[in-house]
């Protein structure tokens, strides 16, 4: 009785620390300049995304013969491509697919590995030993290869290279789970939760998912933007997402014919790219470090 | 040792703060204390009072930023030690003072032979060759109870216990004048604190090293020190010889912290432990910083700079009310 | 260590054989007919029908897959290519020079430009220094490396015509892919670099050090960056995996016959025993590095080596000593 009494005068503590470390990392985050520079961009590009049909110049598939190959000017921005189109609008529109293939991989890939990861992580033993082999093996292919060769039997489109681009990533994130949790299973917290009979469900979810999150926050945000780069690789190769579709790697893949004499054309797609990624990492650089519990002190 | 007028070392207002984002953090205010060769000055307080931050000033070793000495004067035997150029302190450390760490699990290079760790400040400081650094490292380990055939191993192999010995044998191997121990025994098993703190005495006693001794423990005080200065919120509030303080303790908090000491002899059934938490040191209260818990503590307490009051001897107290304390302790006894 | 190592080498057998199934299974779902492609347009289906039952296409998934196991591990045959009538190791063996000469000079980069740059950002902390190195890095792992490659084609074949913009022959034509592949590479070993010597600047270790009188280049050298280099490791072998997946696309934008060259062609041709030994040998090759990194980071901390000996060995010696 006074065990348990102690318990949850612990657990009360516990929360309230969890409330003041969220404000914590949040008003650290605020301060970092370069993360939130990252973030306000990362929010900007969604915005003009979402809102591309009614800010962009052009429709992103019009098609005007006479601007064909045109260098960038008042009238097209980053100029025109093959088929006349507005690369500056086509680049808008296509946020929305880069961002939503880069966000959607890794948010899936995150959830699947988060599940695998608490399962082997929690149950430890053969359970941990079987998945982790097959996770071994699943890693010991190169990314970018394993991504090609889904890609390439599942087909172009959207849903399939977001399928593609998200089984590579489900290694990491077992591991990362699996290795906070490892780390945090033998501290004595978890024993005082036994102790007041938790369930193993809810104890993964309260207790465990709570102070391994930290580690997997920095990963998706990292990860988005390696998704990105991989998603723009894969259509550059000819696979996932396929012209005429405006995604940015798929404009990279159209334009690399044109390059020699119209550098524009692939100019603009690569820095959006760039633009993205550096911003997500930014933002993720910010987290981490705002988030380092060595800092805390 | 009465005719030293010129102590040989004394730590004159020493100030010391830290930045953590954004907010200054008081850790040492005003500081002074001095100590005679050969002798052992112990710094008793709670954990966050400040005292390692003392320590770590004398060796000019604190992490700057985001720690900052922002005042005072460190004597080793009349030169100012925190107006050294780098290049000459580090002829200083290690050689002339050493520090045993609090934490023997990670005062270690985890990556580097222990008997190296030990024979590298040797082949620094005494100008040997390396066969004779390795000897005598080896020396210094059969010292402290290792056999020098583990002069090749890992810390990771070794128990906390020996792992502190080997910070010992360390810290000795130069023989340095002042050795500054930082609560040496806390993070070690009860069985294995007498063994370590004997093996402290015993060398200090052999190479006549004065000493530092940083604990909260007032057991260890009692074994081993000459001198106590009570340290509290970064300022001793009280100071004398070890018979002083223990006899006739007149600072509420220094009394406070024998009352949380358990006494075999007395047959009181509960301990009688210092009331609220240790002032936050970005915010330390005016007047008197003990005053928020003090039992005796009035107005004028939290009004007043209080200043450090000369009793009697050695002894001197940071206390508004020390003399009807020394009273009431009159009529009690 | 021996027997640690062998135990690993043992243990790819059943990695690779993992990596051959996940494989095989891909490649039989992919939609598409060898033997249709291999014939052309202009083949009746009824001879489409006599090939796939030459080539054996035409039996169940197991027995094919059964099948191709028993060649690779037991007969050490990676097959035939449909199109090019030439083994498929010895076309990997053929284009393995060029993949191979791009990762090591990429590894070389990454490791030799990126830790110094690590270090120094971290030594510098918030210094110009610092900022000056992890714009860089952050750069670095924020442009897509093909881009980048077509950059510098444009800029150094195109406009400056100092180098060649594609294709294979001297030294010369290996600089831009290489700085296009490295690129990443030394952005992340510089940004992992800096973090782990920050940390391990931050330690107990390192404050005993000073305390001792070594001056700060010493305690740089000898106690900071032993300690730093245990993680740093790990990156450089996940930066060589990144690396020769990085050769495949890199590959393909500066036209080297490599080994990631040959096996995407080779999905698009649906030339399936290509590009199963590639990507077999390319897991394989990655495996060999891991266990590389492995025993590198044994040689680095004794406390990893101790758990791959078993702690028998201190075990005796202590009781040696004590007994």
């Amino acid at each position: 009785m006074a065990n348990s009494v102690a318990v949850s005068k612990g657990a009360a503590i516990g929360r309230k620390k969890k409330e003041g470390q969220f404000s914590l990392v949040m008003k650290r985050l605020m301060k970092n300049k370069l993360a939130m520079a990252g973030l306000c961009i990362t929010l900007l590009l969604f915005l003009l995304a979402l809102l591309s049909p009614w800010i962009m110049p052009y429709a992103y598939d019009e098609l005007n013969m006479i601007d064909r190959f045109a260098t960038p000017s008042l009238k097209h921005l980053c100029g025109a491509d093959e088929m006349g189109r507005d690369i500056f609008s086509r680049l808008l529109y296509g946020a929305r697919w880069s961002l939503a293939l880069g966000f959607l991989a890794t948010i899936i890939s995150t959830v699947i590995g988060m599940i695998i990861g608490s399962i082997v992580g929690y149950f430890g033993g053969t359970v941990d030993t079987v998945i982790m082999r097959l996770i071994d093996i699943l890693q010991a292919i190169p990314g970018i290869l394993l991504a090609i060769a889904i890609s390439a039997c599942l087909g172009s489109g959207f849903m399939n290279t977001i399928i593609a681009l998200s089984i590579g990533g489900i290694p990491m994130t077992v591991r990362l789970l699996r290795g906070s949790i490892m780390g945090v299973r033998k501290m004595e917290y978890l024993e005082a939760a036994q102790t007041i009979n938790c369930s193993i469900p809810r104890l993964i979810v309260k207790h465990i998912l709570p102070n391994s999150i930290s580690p997997i926050i920095v990963s998706v945000t990292m990860g988005i933007g390696n998704t990105i780069l991989m998603a723009a690789s894969l259509s550059y190769i000819g696979l996932g997402v396929q012209p005429p579709t405006p995604e940015w790697g798929a404009m990279l893949s159209a334009g690399r014919t044109y390059m020699r004499d119209y550098p524009h054309m692939v100019l603009f797609p690569g820095i959006a790219i760039a633009l993205v990624v550096l911003s997500l990492n930014m933002l993720g650089d910010g987290l981490r470090d705002a988030m380092d519990p060595k800092l805390k002190k | 040792m009465g005719k030293s007028e010129v102590p040989f070392i004394e730590v004159k207002n020493l100030k010391v703060h830290y930045t953590s984002e954004g907010r200054k953090i008081h850790a040492v205010n005003q500081v002074s204390f001095s100590l005679q060769k050969g002798e052992t000055l112990g710094l008793v307080g709670e954990t966050g009072a400040g005292k390692t931050t003392i320590a770590k000033s004398i060796l000019r070793i604190l992490p700057e930023p985001p720690a900052r000495i922002e005042d005072g004067e460190i004597f080793l035997e009349g030169t100012d030690l925190l107006k050294l150029a780098e290049d000459e302190m580090r002829k200083i450390r290690g050689r002339k003072i050493a520090m045993i760490f609090q934490d023997p699990m990670t005062a270690l290079n985890p990556v580097m032979r222990v008997g190296k760790q030990i024979a590298e400040g040797i082949a620094l400081h005494e100008k040997v060759s390396a066969r004779e650094a390795e000897e005598k490292a080896k020396k210094m380990l059969e010292m402290v109870g290792i056999p020098g055939s583990r002069y090749r191993d890992y810390p990771h192999q070794f128990s906390g216990g020996m792992k502190q010995r080997v910070v010992i044998a360390m810290a000795l191997s130069c023989s340095p004048d002042l050795l500054l121990a930082d609560e040496p025994t806390t993070a070690l098993d009860v069985t294995i604190q007498a063994q370590v703190l004997d093996i402290i005495k015993n060398l200090q006693k052999e190479f006549k090293t004065s000493m530092i001794m940083i604990t909260h423990d007032l057991g260890i005080v009692a074994e081993v020190c000459d001198n106590v200065a009570v340290i509290y919120a970064g300022q001793v509030v009280e100071y004398g010889s070890r018979e002083e303080i223990f006899d006739n303790p007149l600072h509420p908090y220094t009394i406070g912290l024998f009352g949380s000491l358990p006494d075999i002899n007395s047959d009181v059934e509960r301990l009688s432990p210092i009331m609220g938490m240790p002032p936050d040191p970005a915010n330390l209260p005016g007047g008197c910083a003990f005053s928020p818990r003090c039992p005796y503590a009035d107005e004028t307490c939290k009004n007043t700079d209080v200043k450090l009051d000369a009793i009697d001897g050695t002894h001197s107290c940071r206390c508004l009310h020390w003399r009807r304390t020394a009273q009431m302790k009159a009529e009690t006894s | 260590m021996w027997k640690y190592i062998v135990k690993r080498l043992l243990w790819m057998i059943p990695v690779l054989l993992g990596i051959a199934i996940v494989i095989f299974t891909i490649m039989y779902f992919c939609p598409g007919d060898p033997a249709a492609s291999i014939l052309g347009n202009s083949a009746t289906p009824a001879a489409i029908e006599e090939k796939r039952i030459e080539m054996g296409l035409n039996r169940p998934y197991m027995v094919r897959l059964l099948d191709y196991l028993n060649q690779v591990f037991l007969h050490f045959d990676l097959g035939t290519s449909y199109f090019q009538n030439q083994s498929v190791m010895s076309g990997i063996l053929y284009r393995l020079p060029y993949t191979f000469m791009i990762a090591i000079i990429c590894m070389l980069l990454q490791i030799l430009i990126g830790t110094p740059l690590g270090i120094t950002a971290a030594v510098h902390q918030n210094g110009i220094a610092d900022r000056i190195c992890m714009v860089i890095a952050l750069a670095g792992v924020s442009i897509p490396g093909f881009w980048l490659a077509m950059m510098l084609v444009l800029l150094f074949a195109v406009r400056l015509g100092w180098l060649p913009p594609y294709g294979v022959g001297g030294l010369q034509y290996f600089i831009l892919p290489c700085i296009a592949n490295a690129f990443a590479g030394i952005a992340s070993q510089a940004r992992q670099t800096r973090s782990s010597m920050l940390e391990v600047i931050r330690s107990d270790y390192i404050v005993t050090a000073r305390a001792k009188g070594l001056s700060e280049r010493e305690i740089l050298y000898k106690h900071a960056l032993p300690n730093a280099l245990i993680p740093i490791i790990t990156v450089v072998g996940n930066g060589m995996g990144m690396m020769l997946g990085g050769t495949v696309v890199i590959e393909s934008v500066f036209s080297i016959p490599g080994i990631g060259m040959y096996t995407t062609s080779a999905i698009n041709n649906r030339d399936y025993p290509v590009v199963m030994g590639g990507v077999l040998f390319l897991g394989a090759l990655f495996s060999l590095i891991m266990l590389l990194v492995d025993v590198i980071y044994a040689y680095v901390d004794p406390r990893i080596k101790a758990q791959y000996e078993g702690q028998q060995k201190s075990w005796k010696r202590r009781k040696r000593a004590n007994g």
